[in-house]
């Protein structure tokens, strides 16, 4: 039996190579090989035409919960939800139980015994505990596996320890990501601050809470001159301050969400908690705004900020409920809503999706040349679906995608070579 | 020939729901249970039979009384429940503490609570009619539609009069009803109060907002002060309650602005001497306890109607 595998007359899009024509990809022992002009007669063939052949996406901000709130999401079932949305890496925030704040837990998270069905990149606590107080042991992290450090889900609250942070994960290279949050101004918030809010009762999260925290990591990743990363960003002002920032030369990178370029707070009205997360939803401009980011290159990357709860943080008041949604099965489809709507190109699309994580993670994947893992996404661009509650692999159902019918669809995930997810053959 | 009007509404929730049509019918249908309230025996049997739960995770006096005796007045069984005394105590969640009193089939359940939309999530799980009698910072309609009645009695109209509304808008739940209301009904509304009183674009709401007291009840028909609502800062919104008594407290001399026949209202409970002073609590414009008194006929309209949709 032959292991070669050739993904016949798709849509080669390769956003490093700049490829974008329809072809055949050779796959064998887990590479992507050089094809042939003779087809080995045992080899693999699975007909493609119609579909496209990108890299396998990568999803860098994502919460596995695992260890700790196993109820919520295990790396187990994170990452088979991650492989039928179409990735096959994914970074795991650190806010777990423990957190992930030593090199026990970053390989309690790689270990064979997780079955996890992507690759997994560690992102570790900036701070011991997340607490804010002294660093965590950087060194030994990265020795284990970790790929970058945040305090997620948190800010770091004191500028001098997000200073020593970056400066200490720059002598490790492992990326800082920042969640960006003034948080003397969003404190008991549960929505944007704005028209909803106040129609609702709703304590606000104003835009300035985001945009205060982001400006003060610009000025310290230009203070350090160590590369940052401004994770999940939801606003108009923090996407101005950003574009700035990279003009002038800043190394500083951002990523922004499905939910933020497709929902606004209305979203909110009627208390759904399934459009509560932190940051918020925004309004129209502010929407506006990230996807004009997401065209002229202020973002970087496409991330969900996955955040799955069970019905017992969501089913309740709404300024009670937990903040976040789940986002690896959606994530996809809303993303080619911005092909589909003019915004970008398919290959600026997979750039985000996929080599730009690569490359502000350090990691491998993002391309199909000759030589990379086989880690390869096919996609059914035309495939429409309704996102229903049953269809959910992930443990958590708290999107506010519910019910919704959505357009374009992993259709085979190849990790390695190996299929994690294939509704194709 | 006009279809003949219905009221639809089997939970009231907000001001934002009710048409002006709803408002006008549950003001006739208030203003004809009122003189129950004056008959030697104060009782008719209209809701005999009906079980109504006053579920109260707030502290409340004059609401959960006025509710309470409203629908004893109409003849219905009431219980009253408060947060010491539920099993929120014990960490049961709202809804299943609402799954638990929906099981034993009451009719209306009237519910405060400190989360805004926490009756709204209640409508959700139990098939009881709900009252909202105050959520979080949103809403309290039934305050909203004794304050309307009151006016509406005094004036003759809403439409048309000038409406101000001083104090901490931003904490008021009985400020958000009371913009939608009047402002719905066609008065011209204004607020006042320092900025940190005001909620962001509460002019959506359909209040104008107004730099200072005297601005906002210059030839004003009606005056309102809110209560400074001290439990539910935790941030430092004003320097001290002196200074705020000096520039947005009402006065006789902050009250040439008005109206000579301005009414002059409170949702109550007034902290006397700071957003109002006792000469104007107590003075002849002051119709702050016919709003009492109305709230019970407002509130026995309400029951009514609420059942009038379950088919009795």
């Amino acid at each position: 039996m032959s292991d070669l595998l050739i993904l016949q007359n798709g849509r080669i899009l390769d956003p490093v190579t700049g490829v974008d024509e329809t072809g055949d990809l050779w796959i064998k022992d887990g590479r992507i090989v050089q094809g042939d002009k003779q087809i080995p007669e045992t080899a693999n063939i699975i007909d493609v035409q119609g579909k496209w052949i990108v890299p396998g996406l990568i999803d860098m901000h994502v919460h596995l919960r695992e260890p700790g709130e196993e109820y919520k999401e295990t790396v187990e079932s994170g990452t088979r939800a991650a492989a039928a949305g179409g990735f096959t890496a994914v970074a795991c925030m650190p806010n777990t139980r423990p957190v992930n704040d030593e090199a026990s837990v970053t390989r309690f998270l790689l270990s064979d015994e997780r079955n996890a069905s992507t690759r997994v990149y560690p992102a570790a606590a900036i701070s011991r505990g997340s607490q804010g107080t002294n660093l965590a042991e950087y060194g030994e992290l990265k020795e284990a596996g970790a790929v970058a450090v945040t305090d997620d889900g948190l800010p770091v609250l004191d500028s001098q320890l997000m200073r020593r942070a970056m400066e200490y994960a720059g002598s490790h290279d492992l990326l800082v990501i920042s969640h960006s949050e003034e948080m003397a101004l969003s404190k008991n918030g549960s929505m944007n601050e704005g028209v909803v809010s106040t129609r609702l009762g709703l304590r606000g999260i104003p835009a300035a809470a985001e945009a205060i925290m982001v400006y003060r990591e610009i000025a310290l990743a230009e203070l350090t001159g160590q590369r940052t990363h401004i994770a999940h960003v939801s606003t108009l002002a923090a996407t101005d301050l950003i574009r700035q920032a990279k003009a002038r030369g800043v190394q500083v990178t951002a990523e922004t969400t499905p939910h933020y370029f497709t929902l606004t707070e209305e979203a909110v009205a009627d208390y759904n908690t399934n459009a509560k997360m932190n940051p918020p939803l925004r309004t129209e401009k502010d929407r506006q705004a990230i996807r004009e980011g997401l065209k002229d290159g202020t973002y970087d990357c496409i991330a969900t900020d996955h955040a799955p709860h069970s019905v017992l943080e969501k089913e309740c008041e709404f300024d009670q409920a937990a903040y976040g949604i789940i986002g690896l099965e959606t994530s996809l489809p809303l993303s080619l809503n911005l092909v589909r709507e003019g915004v970008i190109e398919p290959l600026r699309l997979f750039e985000l999706m996929s080599s730009n994580p690569a490359k502000v993670l350090k990691v491998t994947g993002g391309t199909l040349a000759v030589g990379s893992n086989a880690d390869v996404t096919v996609i059914d661009p035309e495939k429409e679906f309704i996102f229903s509650r049953e269809s959910i692999l992930s443990k958590g159902k708290n999107s506010p995608f519910l019910d919704w019918k959505l357009q374009g669809k992993a259709v085979l995930t190849i990790m390695g070579g190996r299929f994690t997810y294939d509704e194709l053959t | 020939m006009k279809d003949p009007y219905l009221f639809q509404h089997k939970h009231i929730l907000s001001i934002e729901q009710l048409s002006p049509a709803d408002i006008f019918h549950i003001f006739d249908t208030a203003t004809s249970f009122k003189e129950i309230s004056n008959r030697p025996v104060k009782k008719v049997p209209t809701l005999k039979g009906k079980t109504i739960i006053n579920f109260f995770f707030e502290p409340s006096t004059r609401t959960r009384l006025s509710f309470e005796i409203a629908a004893k007045r109409m003849s219905a069984d009431t219980f009253n429940i408060s947060a010491s005394t539920s099993s929120a105590q014990k960490g049961e969640t709202l809804i299943d503490t609402a799954l638990n009193l929906e099981a034993m089939n009451p009719d209306i359940i009237i519910i405060r609570h400190g989360s805004s939309g926490a009756p709204a999530l209640l409508t959700r799980y139990v098939n009881a009619g709900i009252i909202n009698a105050g959520d979080g910072t949103h809403e309290h309609p039934s305050q909203a539609l004794l304050d309307m009645m009151t006016v509406q009695e005094h004036k003759g109209t809403i439409e048309g009069l000038k409406v101000a509304i001083v104090g901490d808008i931003a904490h008021s739940r009985v400020a958000h009803s009371d913009i939608l209301g009047f402002s719905k009904m066609g008065a011209d509304v204004r607020v006042a109060g320092p900025a940190t009183f005001m909620p962001p674009h509460i002019d959506t709401l359909g209040a104008t907002v107004c730099s200072s007291v005297a601005e906002a009840i210059t030839d004003a028909d009606v005056v309102m002060a809110l209560r400074i609502q001290k439990e539910r800062q935790d941030d430092p919104l004003i320097p001290s309650l002196r200074e705020y008594a000096q520039f947005y407290g009402i006065n006789k001399s902050i009250l040439r602005h008005a109206r000579p026949d301005a009414l002059i209202m409170h949702p109550g409970p007034i902290n006397r001497g700071v957003e109002m002073n006792p000469d104007v609590a107590d003075g002849s414009g002051s119709v702050i306890l016919e709003q009492v008194t109305n709230g019970v006929a407002i509130r026995m309209a309400l029951l009514y109607l609420i059942m009038g949709t379950q088919g009795v």
